[in-house]
């Protein structure tokens, strides 16, 4: 039975080689995007951060803002 | 007319969709692997070797629909002059890009078993391999060029010229004797293929089609977070 499935009738090196570059590739994909958003996402911290007086309350006043830093707090729970 | 999906408005639900889109992905995958791996039938002339038709065709049909929709997106851009648009089709892209590269690592994986050779100059996999230049370029011109509005000219450019292809790539096993076969399925006529290998394809390419939705929805976040943090240096 193990054999069969992973032999498939000698196919089994064609099957799970493509297969398993598929589940690779997507890996890899998910693992570059998901660093890039976390990169972009520390530097926005970082500078929101370095703001004071009216560069603080014009950045507060826009809303796409205020959710880039809920996702930071609620990613950290 | 497309005030409603301004970058802004949409980001409560572009931050929030992943985790969902993710779930999804992960269940219809399983079951997806799972039917394609094991459940299926085998072939009665390809044996085994068509479960590779579960991630070779799915793959080839997305990397020619993202395609298709970066194309679309680029003539709008040109004509409404809508910001959203080239960063809509630049999210799309990588994922686009790499769909390409599977479907031609596996096209010529299962080409070996099937054929007896990895690679043929055929007319399918030549304009596939045609269509991974054109998305090479998109994205290189991303890199490229750092003055944004001739980015978006160039990538625009680049991705009108390239769905030239896509027709090419469609019809090309109908209009030239190729090596590779012609479709099994198809849309506005019967389709050739067993309801027993039809299933799991579907649902392969469902979660292939998740998977797409998800890495654009990370890659959108990421571009407009980029755009704000060029906003919060000029405050």
């Amino acid at each position: 039975m193990i054999n069969e499935i992973f032999l498939m009738n000698g196919y089994g090196i064609y099957v799970w080689s493509a297969f398993s570059f598929t589940l690779m590739s997507f890996g890899s994909l998910f693992f570059i995007t998901k660093l890039q958003f976390l990169k972009e996402r520390r530097k926005f911290v970082q500078k929101f951060g370095l703001l004071n007086g009216e560069a603080i309350r014009v950045a507060k006043s826009q809303k796409i803002n205020k959710q880039i830093l809920e996702g930071v707090l609620s990613s950290k729970i | 007319m497309f005030n409603s999906l301004e970058p802004n408005k949409i980001f409560a639900i572009t931050s929030r969709a992943p985790k969902y889109v993710l779930f999804l992905f992960v269940i219809v995958f399983s079951i997806g692997l799972t039917e394609a791996l094991f459940l299926s039938p085998e072939d009665y002339k390809q044996s085994h070797s068509v479960r590779i038709m579960y991630v070779h065709v799915p793959s080839a049909w997305i990397s020619l629909g993202i395609f298709s929709i970066i194309a679309f997106l680029s003539i709008l851009s040109f004509i409404f002059k809508n910001k959203n648009f080239p960063l809509i089709s630049k999210s799309l892209a990588p994922s686009g890009f790499v769909f390409n590269i599977i479907a031609l690592v596996t096209g010529a994986i299962w080409g070996k078993p099937t054929w007896g050779t990895w690679w043929a100059w055929d007319a399918r996999i030549t304009s596939m391999l045609i269509l991974a230049l054109f998305y090479s370029m998109y994205l290189l011109s991303w890199k490229i060029f750092k003055n944004d509005e001739k980015a978006v000219k160039i990538s625009s450019i680049i991705a009108i010229l390239g769905v030239i292809n896509v027709p090419i790539i469609k019809f090309s096993v109908n209009w030239w004797s190729t090596l590779h076969q012609s479709s099994s399925v198809k849309i506005l006529s019967t389709t050739t293929i067993h309801t027993s290998m039809l299933i799991p394809l579907a649902i392969m390419t469902a979660a292939f089609t998740l998977f797409s939705i998800l890495i654009f929805l990370m890659k959108y976040n990421t571009e407009l977070i980029k755009i704000k943090n060029k906003g919060l240096d000029r405050l």
